[in-house]
């Protein structure tokens, strides 16, 4: 019989290198943690002894005992939702066919890609400017209405919608749609019943990431006349806006100081509003995941 | 009801009474590259019909162009004619949609769809028609029948598909293909991935599908085919002088007693005494 040693054989420069490793990677993530919280704590300090119901239900005012957040939190309400309903099923409908019906060596479907690739990097302040020049003037003439700034950010979050659904369609096994074929299902068949749902909590994860950066948003629409001082809800797509990060940029910018808590509250109502976003993101996807394993 | 007829044609090729497929001078290529070629022969009816063969001989390629599922791939071409009974397969008004739901396919991994197991069933005459509750009822628990599933799932329809063993998986793969009430079902080696139990199991059921349907099955196990089959195809894989491009080609087609037990081909001995392959 041998002798059988389980020590560890790992050399001294090797463990050390692990252990350095190991440290490191632990010191990163109390890193982004205490970014994170170092920021939350500032606001809510900042602004806690004016967290209460009427900072979220006010109207902007010249009085920083009055002024408040409703319209704002509206107006980026239906600026983003309107965005969102106009992107995503026209962003699910791109991914679609570029994954299942689109030639895969078609030329004209690698220029539709490359293109796609493209414009999820072009900067929001570039949409903007497209945004100005052609929807709030120009042919379409819409002013600076929700229905322009909303239009603005489904074409700035459309590309990635496609990318996101595309991914989440690819990730759905290809049997599953062989095995619909097989049973004499048609191509939309196939994808509408069965690719699709199995790929929903994808398409709807990177989504709402996508539509929580938009709410963030505020570069396009400062210049589609996005106004800070509105004191009324929009009413529609031809009415006037104003947006969270717009109003809080506007408090902030204010020289008295009363305001800039004000700020710091808009701040944390926005925080708020994307993790919110984001929390549903992850419930979806870990929903997803946990089905998809039984 | 199999055909008793071993006539043979001009070119060799054993002839059938009413065979479902007749294949004459058939060739798959892939863009340029030509995965089998010279395939003739006929599939006879209400019968069990096994391809073997070395990896790579196109057998899979044949079942798959005996309902176009190759044309989902791109590049895929098929030459040659391909008839299903007296309609040519390929005809350009001939609709692959259609033709898929005659011959069903069963895939080497079971596929079920994420959903419940009555729905896995329900899927096929859904897309087929609008069949009421009332229909479908009938048509899961006689398709679940069929497939010798129902006794371990009528209590539990409505559970994923997915929490069933790889062997119920697999018969819940053939009572989804006898749903839509084909009449021929293909199965790319069926039991590959399933132990010994399973395969046995569902090796029982093909034998009993038979009585109604026409059965066409590619398998790497000799003793699979040896077990359930009436007619066995042996493919190999031809290598060209130059050495650059295998092909795969039809040896011999015969009924299974006389392939193992004295083949014509010696190659075809060499392999189902497992000195080949």
């Amino acid at each position: 019989m041998s002798q059988v040693s389980l020590e560890s054989k790992l050399s001294t420069k090797r463990r050390v290198i692990d252990g350095v490793f190991r440290v490191f990677l632990t010191f990163s993530i109390i890193a982004t943690l205490a970014f994170i919280l170092f920021v939350l704590y500032t606001l809510w300090k900042d602004s806690k002894f004016l967290l209460s119901k009427e900072i979220v239900t006010n109207f902007p005012s010249n009085d920083p005992n009055d002024a408040g957040f409703q319209s704002a939190i509206f107006g980026s309400i239906w600026v983003v939702g309107v965005a969102a309903l106009v992107a995503l099923p026209i962003g699910t409908l791109t991914a679609v066919y570029l994954e299942e019906f689109a030639g895969k060596r078609n030329k004209l479907t690698s220029v539709i890609e490359t293109n796609i690739q493209n414009l999820a990097g072009v900067p929001a302040v570039v949409f903007g400017m497209i945004g100005l020049a052609f929807i709030a003037r120009g042919p379409l003439g819409w002013g600076f209405t929700v229905g322009s700034a909303a239009m603005v950010l489904a074409m700035m979050i459309l590309p990635v919608v496609i990318i996101v659904a595309r991914e989440a369609i690819r990730a759905v096994p290809p049997s599953h749609k062989d095995g619909a074929l097989a049973l004499g299902a048609t191509q939309w068949q196939a994808v509408y019943r069965i690719v699709l749902p199995s790929a929903v909590p994808g398409i709807a994860t990177g989504s709402i990431l996508a539509v929580s950066r938009a709410m963030g948003e505020s570069a396009p629409l400062l210049l589609l006349g996005a106004l800070s001082f509105v004191t009324f809800n929009p009413t529609g797509l031809d009415s006037q806006f104003t947006i969270l990060p717009l109003s809080i940029f506007k408090y902030a910018s204010d020289s008295r100081e009363e305001f800039h808590y004000i700020a710091s509250a808009g701040s944390l109502i926005l925080v708020v509003i994307l993790f919110t976003l984001n929390f549903i993101a992850i419930f979806l996807r870990d929903r997803a995941n946990r089905k998809s394993r039984v | 009801m199999t055909a008793t007829s071993t006539e043979r044609n001009a070119q060799g090729v054993m002839e059938f009474i009413d065979p479902v497929f007749t294949l004459s001078d058939v060739a798959v290529s892939y863009s340029d590259f030509l995965a089998v070629s010279n395939v003739n022969l006929q599939i006879p009816s209400m019968d069990v019909t096994a391809f073997i063969g070395p990896s790579g001989c196109g057998k899979s390629t044949i079942l798959r162009s005996l309902n176009r599922t190759n044309d989902l791939i791109p590049g895929a071409k098929v030459h040659g004619k391909i008839s299903y009974h007296e309609a040519d397969l390929y005809d350009p008004k001939a609709s692959a949609v259609e033709v898929r739901r005659r011959i069903g396919m069963v895939f080497q991994k079971p596929n079920p769809f994420p959903k419940s197991i009555y729905e896995n069933i329900a899927f096929g005459p859904k897309v087929n028609g609008r069949p009421s509750k009332s229909e479908l009822d009938v048509i899961v628990e006689k398709s679940l029948r069929s497939a010798a599933l129902w006794d371990e799932v009528k209590d539990r329809l409505n559970d994923s598909a997915l929490s069933l063993s790889g062997g119920q998986q697999q018969r819940l793969c053939i009572a989804r293909s006898l749903a839509v009430d084909p009449e021929v079902i293909l199965m790319d080696e069926p039991c590959s991935a399933l132990d010994p139990i399973a395969t046995a199991r569902i090796e029982d059921l093909m034998i009993e599908l038979k009585r109604d349907y026409t059965i066409v099955i590619v398998t790497h196990n000799m003793q699979q085919a040896a077990r359930v089959s009436s007619y066995t195809a042996f493919f190999v894989t031809e290598v060209n002088p130059l050495g650059d491009r295998r092909t795969g080609k039809l040896v011999e087609f015969d009924s299974t007693s006389k392939m193992f037990s004295n083949p014509t081909d010696p190659r075809t001995e060499a392999y189902v005494t497992g000195k080949m392959g």
